[in-house]
């Protein structure tokens, strides 16, 4: 977090500095636009840093003044002087305070409630009194990224030169002396390689690990619970890639919690878990990072942004319509747009999507939208690799040297190896790999080496599937600077960039997916794996846990509406069975062992849909994908059988025997409701209503709006019911009268439950 | 008056403007480029530098030579550095570019990279455009 706040000052005085000429031009003009916005997206910029560090104060008066700034660029205020004023207050006061939180000393917060208020129409103006500025020394220093590329192409030199004064040495036969001194050399210059390079590269951690944190403020503020899930934390990346991804990815990630993920009661409707799904995923795909951010939110609704476009007066109705749902979709990324009615502290002033692409794009990147309306969205943000250090793996083809990315590699084998066969299916070759079945490239073949028998395979994988490529040698691991070679050599679809290795001789990267693409392998995988990631599920997730009685059991996660610790006191043996009290409500509890010495009991609270039922166990422990493969259980019973998870037998819980078993069946929302209607309702609420709510009915005396009874149940003489609405259930006090006019005995609870379920359709 | 590098190539006489030149050099091994056009001889290391490496008579659609020659004339297009394969240098002067002579139509490769010529001593030299000779760039030029 340190560092984050160390380059968040950075920066913000470095755009101060940049911005001062800026602030002053505007003053004396204005009506000037790009001044406005220069000035509009400083003060957006640091309110979205100071979300995520935590800095309320510098967020409260950025926010004021964007406010502003925003009112002003939708011209529903004009800049006077006294505006002007008031905003560059503000932005003196971010100063201000920036310094102090670098010099680690307080600063009055009097007198920002005045500043904020200057903003606000007819205002007074204010004074603005310049206080001394008190400058930290700083700890770091901020170089241009060229200056770095100079020292890292020096240094290649100096690793070159080195190889070459030791070659000449080992030549010439000089004295042990003088190999001593190139041998320390030698590790000077290594491992000042490693310094130097690693200037220039950090790991996408950097990035990611403050997402945790932003993302729970940002649901927190909202009111959401998100569960965040990160991936691929240790791919490097430049370091001036990633400070160029941050803005974007916090933008994204923030319209996804803001935009995306729906709030709890729209999720439960939607049948969806509560807990939104959120997840950032970094990883290499040729010579390319690939970051992607998915959500299982309600997608981007294309109607909703086509009616806001056009109402923007972006775009007419008639070219919109002439417009691909993927070229709509896109429109999200037009300038001046927000998708969303309410303007939030978070997003949704329509200064993030389109900045968000001008960022990607400025570094060569490009952003991918994957639309699942209801179901998600996925964005997945590509960038070149260039100037990324990859490692690799060399392989020999022949005479010459390839490098492969060894991310791309699953395994290596030898051919003749056990378990490894060839064959020729036709004329295609095909390798087995244990039981594993794959196309096989000749390397060699394509490059048009002539055939030979294939020695080594490198099986690799590429989006949609792997396959095994023939090489004569594997030879050994380096880490390599890796540059996109010349469009002649590119064009080739072969190669994903050039190096220059220790050995002094240039060496061309593989490109594994332009070389299945090339050699025509089909993988039908690919667009099932693609509508698999765009609906965002991954797989049948389901909670491991121990159980009261020790045992390890497992259950679906989407059917748990949430685990929560109870009180052993809210658990009660009552009317029959096990009960729980939590939020007010009673529900059936299901507990396989014994509770009664603990304090507390985490309780899984189970919900199929309507009805919820309270299951204590021990620990949760963790959450896995389900297996599919189910070993039916013995007997029916709350076990529905046993799965294997890591070698170790599982138990899964029979959640269809428990719910029939143990549910309370009025719990149901969607029972028949059962009006009690007469003067004599007395008896009928105390004497009847628990008889048929125990048959499964809602049963009221008087129906609210919007509802509308299943049946009707009256007493004889009591007058004919008041509505006809539903189909009536007539009883009597006397039990002789045998019921010709279709009345039932008031006490004849066979008989009187029986009549219900005819006309109500009751259970 | 523009400097001009007087250079054999294919066994003509040509000029190159001194503007396209980054230095010259005589490149060390070359490491083939499977696949790729056949104008491209492959890649040399230049310093801490990849270069791609032209054959020049391929490019000019000329019979190839014997593939010995390692001088070569480096460029740079677009970032990439290119090492253009000459067959030797002779001379560095000012010279004053003309048109080519009304009437005079160039053949086939040469006429997509003259320029115009310069006179030497009386003798005309063509004028040529290493930028024409890139492959993926020429197509655009």
């Amino acid at each position: 977090m340190d560092d984050l706040l160390q380059e968040f000052i950075a920066e913000t005085r470095e755009t101060l500095e940049a911005l001062s000429g800026e602030i002053v031009a505007w003053e004396s003009a204005p009506a000037d636009r790009e001044r406005l916005d220069s000035i509009f997206r400083f003060v957006h910029t640091v309110k979205g840093s100071c979300g995520f560090l935590d800095l309320p104060r510098l967020a409260r008066l950025s926010h004021a003044a964007e406010d502003v700034l925003a009112a002003v660029r939708s011209g529903e205020r004009t800049p006077d002087t006294r505006l002007v004023n008031a905003v560059l207050a503000i932005v003196d006061r971010v100063g201000e305070i920036v310094e102090a939180i670098d010099a680690g000393h307080a600063l009055d917060d009097t007198g920002e409630d005045l500043l904020i208020a200057a903003l606000d129409t007819g205002s007074e103006a204010i004074v603005t009194s310049a206080a001394p500025v008190l400058r930290a020394p700083t700890r770091s220093v901020r170089l241009n990224v060229d200056l770095l590329d100079r020292m890292m192409s020096g240094m290649s030199d100096m690793v070159l030169a080195r190889n070459e004064l030791a070659r000449r040495l080992r030549d010439e036969g000089v004295d042990p002396t003088i190999e001593a001194a190139l041998e320390r050399l030698s590790l000077t210059v290594a491992e000042m390689r490693d310094t130097v390079t690693r200037t220039r590269m950090q790991k996408i951690e950097a990035l990611f690990s403050a997402l945790p944190r932003m993302v729970r403020d940002t649901a927190a503020e909202l009111g959401k619970t998100v569960a965040l899930h990160i991936e691929g934390s240790d791919v490097e990346l430049d370091r001036e890639m990633i400070e160029m991804m941050r803005d974007p990815l916090v933008h994204l990630i923030r319209n996804s919690i803001d935009h995306g993920l729906e709030g709890a009661a729209d999720r439960r409707s939607a049948g969806k878990r509560e807990t939104g799904w959120l997840s950032v995923a970094a990883r290499q795909s040729g010579n390319q990072i690939v970051i992607e951010i998915a959500d299982d939110g309600r997608g981007i609704d294309t109607a909703r942004l086509c009616e806001k476009v056009v109402a923007a007066g972006l775009r007419t109705e008639s070219a919109l319509r002439a417009m691909s749902e993927q070229a709509r979709l896109e429109l999200v990324f037009e300038p001046g747009l927000s998708t969303k009615d309410v303007v939030t502290g978070i997003s949704g002033r329509g200064v993030g999507m389109d900045v968000v692409r001008a960022n990607v794009e400025q570094i060569g990147g490009r952003i991918e939208l994957a639309n699942a309306p209801g179901k998600g969205l996925r964005i997945s943000i590509h960038v070149p690799l260039t100037l990324s250090i990859m490692s690799t793996i060399g392989v020999g083809v022949r005479d010459q040297r390839f490098a492969i990315s060894r991310q791309t590699i699953e395994e290596i084998v030898r051919v003749g190896a056990e378990s490894i066969r060839i064959d020729r299916l036709g004329d295609t070759m095909m390798a087995t790999v244990r039981d594993r079945r794959m196309p096989l490239v000749d390397l060699g073949n394509m490059l048009g080496f002539g055939p030979r028998d294939p020695a080594m395979l490198v099986i690799v994988g590429v989006s949609g599937g792997s396959y095994a490529l023939a090489v004569d040698t594997v030879l050994d691991h380096e880490e390599l600077v890796i540059k996109p070679a010349a469009p002649a050599v590119m064009a080739t679809n072969i190669y994903a960039g050039q190096t220059l290795p220790d050995s002094g001789l240039p060496m061309l990267m593989l490109d594994c997916a332009g070389i299945a693409q090339l050699a025509g392998l089909v993988f039908t995988r690919e667009i099932v794996a693609e509508d698999d990631a765009a609906t965002a599920t991954p797989g049948v997730q389901a909670l491991l846990f121990d159980d009261l009685d020790g045992v390890r059991r497992i259950v679906p996660l989407s059917v748990i509406d949430r685990v929560e610790p109870v009180p052993a006191t809210a658990i009660r043996y009552a009317a029959g069975r096990l009960r729980l009290s939590v939020d007010g409500a009673i529900i059936p509890l299901v507990a396989l062992g014994r509770w009664e010495a603990k304090a507390s009991v985490s309780v899984l609270r189970l919900r199929d849909g309507s009805v919820e039922l309270g299951y204590a166990i021990g620990e949760a422990l963790d959450i896995v994908e389900l297996p599919d493969t189910l070993v039916p259980a013995h007997d029916s019973g709350p076990i529905a059988g046993v799965v294997a998870i890591d070698g170790e037998q599982i138990e899964v819980i029979d959640l269809h025997w428990l719910f029939s078993t143990h549910a309370d069946p009025n719990a149901a929302a969607d029972a028949p409701l059962c009006l009690l209607e007469g003067a004599d309702s007395a008896w009928l609420t105390t004497f009847l209503r628990p008889v048929l709510e125990a048959a499964g009915y809602r049963v009221t005396t008087t129906l609210r709006p919007g509802e509308t009874a299943g049946v009707i149940v009256t007493m004889d003489g009591e007058g004919a019911p008041t509505s006809r609405v539903a189909p009536v259930v007539r009883l009597r006090r006397d039990p002789e009268s045998d019921g010709i006019d279709g009345s039932i005995f008031r006490y004849d609870r066979p008989g009187l439950l029986a009549a219900l379920a005819k006309t109500a359709g009751g259970r | 008056m523009p400097l001009f590098l007087i250079a054999q190539v294919a066994g003509r006489t040509v000029a190159i403007e001194s503007s396209q030149v980054e230095s010259v050099v005589d490149i060390g091994a070359i490491i083939p480029v499977p696949c790729s056009e056949r104008h491209v001889r492959g890649l040399a290391a230049l310093r801490s530098r990849v270069v791609t490496v032209i054959e020049t008579r391929a490019a000019l659609g000329l019979p190839e030579g014997d593939g010995t020659g390692m001088r070569a004339v480096i460029t740079i297009v677009d970032g990439h550095h290119y090492a253009m394969l000459v067959d030797s240098l002779e001379d560095v002067a000012p010279f004053d570019l003309i048109p080519l002579s009304a009437g005079i139509v160039l053949d086939s490769g040469w006429l997509r990279v003259g320029r115009g010529i310069i006179e030497r001593d009386g003798e005309p030299i063509l004028a040529i455009e290493l930028n024409a000779l890139i492959p993926g760039i020429a197509a655009a030029a």
